[in-house]
């Protein structure tokens, strides 16, 4: 068989040199990088090429391949989801084996997977923000038509966005694109949402890293709860009286407080011209960081958005600029305020969280300082003492480090395979 | 335990005019293995999935034992998809790893204990159950993982090709291990596979859909004895049977140079269809090579011999003057039968075959059912 390598050229060209005669598990050291990974049932590697690190996945080639174009689909509709590079198939080892193909991804930057974030012990608020990132996610998938299948923290990754969490989907093995979902595909990824999401809890409360005070069941049917608040907030119809049109603006309000923009509104008069009745039709996730990305450029995530939009608000009541254009006053913003904050991060340090998450900690961080001094820190220094007090000591998050790969254990507890069958 | 009813359950998918399922009818029983299988895009899945609650159903009814489940949301149904998601907890004993679904469920402590020492009996773990997963061998990790969906004592198990993951030499072994394990059980069971080898070592009953209709359903030897229609006959059976339109003459169905004779009470009800022509289909294995003083038989052209052993089969193409209108009149693109592998003919050799008397099958050139003689 003929080994088959199907990707851009840039990225076949370095995918090449891997050693793709040998069973991943069996991968010499110096090709792995050891992250923290979820629970998986197939062999999942991480390796380097050049400036960027890879999430190998030994799949058999149907599934690799179906996989792939799921991810690829994803990506098209705008869904957060690990990107997809290729499918290797066609291995054969030395002594004329076939092997599994693998499905190449880019490792997600700057993304924990929630056992990382749970190796420290976990706070309920923790958990609750991990929640609420992954309810969104759902929700966001289900908008788009996409039926999940085996949705789980496992099958998450997550980064911080502005003391928050957004939640990006690793595993698309199980899913399925439709135009619309029907009812019982929604209840039904509800409901293994909510059992793996118990199971993990419970996993974590047995090993001894989950607070106590958090019951895992009480969490899993937060997802359901919370998920169907906010999908009725997105798809319900709402009546009213003509005299409350103000309810239209107020239903568009909060659905931009939830991060959704609203390009579509129904709006229906009964006959009598007493009642209105109004659904959201087209409503589009991002709405702060799609504004913040117009008018800086800068590329921040939805809470992270939110927060620097909330800053640059501030900034122009205080140099009362109120009344100029957005976008000059954004500008100014960017040159007076953001920039010089990241400016003042050593280089070395730049790859232990994403800037803007840099940017919203250092707000935090002046708030404190001021409340403890008794006087308005300015954003300068606050960034020279966040440096030395607290970025310092943060691990690295572009990718961190869990271990060596020699402690696979560690990062993969565990997998089971067919093959142990016999 | 429970029956599966599809009473005329139809879905049209919106966009689409004509139905993915239609009109099924299908009953299932007790405890009974069901495999539904058919092509690509048949609409086996489509049939599961509106069983299991995730497609609408359109028009009819599915119930379970007597509940019409056919509005039901799916955790009502009491059902279960199986070997979708079996991931091991590693920090979790054996018998959380198999109750824990049931605590969310809000089910009491006894009777999880209970079902969970049931299920471990049954899977041969009743030993490990204190033990993490990690101290256990693959195999037993695997049945701690089907433990989890047989602990929730669901009515029904439902299956997706949950063997496609697998590469070729697994399949088999694996689907022994599933086949036996729900005989133990005696949990009715519904699985879907496009793979019909598949669907005739693991069914107690097998149903052949084929564009949104149900063509039969029938034990694995009642299909493969007596398909329905042209579509079963052809589907089911590996390799394929030899299925061609021959002419009905005197008595004999004729097509180029092949003869064969045929029971008068098929003439005749060909002739009552008001045609002159006849499907006539024969398995492999239903083939003999022709003695020299008998009448007819199906002249071949042999072009592959594949020895299996025990087995072996012929690949040729009808032979003689008129051999381009009978490739015309096959449905395959090949005539194939088994012969006897210590006499074996060789590539190239022309071969004359007679059908075992009563192998025969008969099908509406018309309707394209099954003709009984
Ligand atoms: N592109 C990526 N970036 C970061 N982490 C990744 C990436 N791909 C995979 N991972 C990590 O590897 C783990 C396993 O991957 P994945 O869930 O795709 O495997 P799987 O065997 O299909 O899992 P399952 O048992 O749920 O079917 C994930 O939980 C995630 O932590
Ligand atoms: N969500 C959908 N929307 C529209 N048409 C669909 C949808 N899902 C399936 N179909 C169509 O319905 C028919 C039956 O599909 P179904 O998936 O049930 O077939 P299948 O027998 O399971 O096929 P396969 O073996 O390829 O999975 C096909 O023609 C398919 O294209
Ligand atoms: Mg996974
Ligand atoms: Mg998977």
């Amino acid at each position: 068989m003929e080994l088959r390598i199907l990707a851009a050229p840039r990225e076949q060209q370095a995918l090449l040199d891997l050693p793709w005669d040998m069973p991943l598990e069996q991968w010499p050291e110096w090709y792995l990088v050891a992250l923290p990974r979820g629970i998986s049932r197939h062999v999942v590697r991480f390796t380097r090429l050049g400036r960027n690190v890879y999430a190998l996945k030994e799949i058999v080639k149907p599934f690799a391949d179906r996989e792939y174009q799921m991810l690829r689909d994803l990506a098209r509709l705008d869904v957060p989801a690990v990107q997809a590079v290729g499918v290797v198939s066609g291995r054969e080892a030395p002594d004329g084996s076939t092997l599994d193909s693998v499905l190449v991804t880019r490792h997600l930057q700057f993304s924990l997977p929630y056992r990382a974030l749970f190796a420290r012990m976990m706070r309920r608020d923790t958990v609750d923000r991990l929640i609420d990132a992954l309810v969104v996610l759902i929700a966001r998938l289900h908008l788009t038509g996409f039926y999940w299948g085996d949705c789980s923290l496992s099958n998450t990754l997550f980064r911080r966005d502005a003391g928050a969490f957004a939640a990006y989907l690793v595993d698309a093995e199980t899913g399925e694109l439709h135009n619309a979902l029907s009812d019982g595909q929604r209840a039904h990824d509800l409901d293994t949402a909510r059992t793996n999401i118990a199971g993990e809890m419970m996993d974590l409360l047995a090993a001894g890293q989950l607070d106590e005070s958090v019951d895992p069941i009480a969490v899993s049917d937060q997802v359901v709860e919370r998920y169907e608040a906010l999908w009725i907030e997105l798809t319900e119809w709402e009546a009213f009286d003509v005299n409350e049109r103000w309810r239209i603006a107020r239903r568009v309000d909060r659905l931009n407080e939830l991060g959704f923009d609203v390009d579509e509104l129904d709006i229906v008069t009964d006959i009598g011209g007493r009642t209105i009745r109004v659904q959201p039709k087209v409503v589009d996730p991002g709405h702060h960081s799609r504004r913040l990305l117009r008018l800086t450029g800068i590329d921040a995530q939805e809470n992270q958005a939110r927060r620097l939009l909330n800053d640059l608000d501030t900034y122009a009541a205080v140099t009362e600029q109120q009344g100029e254009d957005e976008e000059i006053v954004a500008n100014a913003w960017v040159l007076d305020s953001y920039e010089p904050v990241l400016r003042a991060i050593p280089r070395d340090l730049r790859g232990k969280l994403e800037g803007p998450e840099i940017f919203h900690e250092v707000l935090e961080h002046r708030w404190y300082l001021s409340e403890n001094l008794g006087h308005d820190v300015g954003l300068e220094e606050a960034a020279r003492d966040y440096v030395d007090t607290v970025l310092r000591h943060k691990p690295d998050e572009l990718a961190i480090l869990g271990g060596t790969s020699a402690e696979a254990d560690t990062t993969q507890p565990f997998r089971i395979t067919w093959n142990d069958l016999q | 335990m429970a029956t599966v009813t599809f009473d005329k359950a139809t879905r049209i998918y919106p966009g689409t005019d004509k139905p993915a399922v239609d009109a099924l009818d299908l009953a299932i029983e007790d405890g009974e293995f069901l495999v539904l299988v058919g092509p690509s895009g048949c609409g086996k899945s489509t049939s599961l999935r509106m069983l299991a609650g995730l497609e609408e159903v359109d028009g009819g009814a599915i119930r379970i034992g007597d509940r019409d489940v056919t509005h039901m949301p799916p955790k009502d149904r009491d059902i279960a998809m199986v070997f979708q998601n079996y991931a091991l907890y590693p920090h979790m004993s054996v018998a959380d790893n198999m109750g824990f679904a049931l605590k969310i469920a809000g089910t009491p402590k006894d009777e999880i204990r209970r079902r969970v020492a049931d299920a471990a009996k049954l899977l041969d773990l009743s030993e490990y159950l204190d033990r993490k997963p990690k101290a256990l061998s693959g195999g037993q990790r695997q049945r701690v993982a089907m433990g989890r969906a047989i602990v929730r004592e669901p009515q029904v198990f439902l299956m997706d090709e949950p063997l496609s993951n697998l590469d070729a030499k697994l399949r088999v072994s694996t689907r022994t291990q599933i086949a036996s394990l729900q005989r133990r059980l005696g949990i009715t069971t519904v699985y879907v596979t496009h793979d019909q080898v598949e669907a005739m070592t693991m069914g107690d009953r097998v149903a052949v859909l084929n564009a949104g209709l149900l063509q039969q359903v029938d034990s694995p030897l009642g299909l493969y004895d007596k398909p329905a229609n042209v579509f079963v006959a052809g589907f089911i059976g590996s390799p394929a049977m030899n299925i061609a339109t021959f002419d009905i003459k005197d008595g004999r169905a004729v097509l180029g140079d092949a003869d064969v004779a045929i029971p008068a009470s098929i003439s005749s009800k060909v002739a009552a269809e008001g045609s002159n022509t006849v499907v006539l289909g024969f398995r492999p294995e239903a083939l003999l090579p022709a003695s020299a003083e008998e009448q007819g038989g199906i002249p071949v052209l042999v072009d592959v011999v594949e020895e299996l052993g025990s087995d072996a089969y012929v690949y040729g193409r009808p032979a003689g003057p008129a051999a381009e209108e009978q490739a015309d009149r096959l449905r395959s693109d090949q005539v194939i039968a088994r012969v006897e592998p210590r006499n074996a003919p060789q590539k190239g050799d022309k071969i004359n075959f007679a059908i075992r008397p009563g192998s025969e099958h008969f099908f509406s050139v018309k309707t394209g059912e099954r003709l009984e003689p």
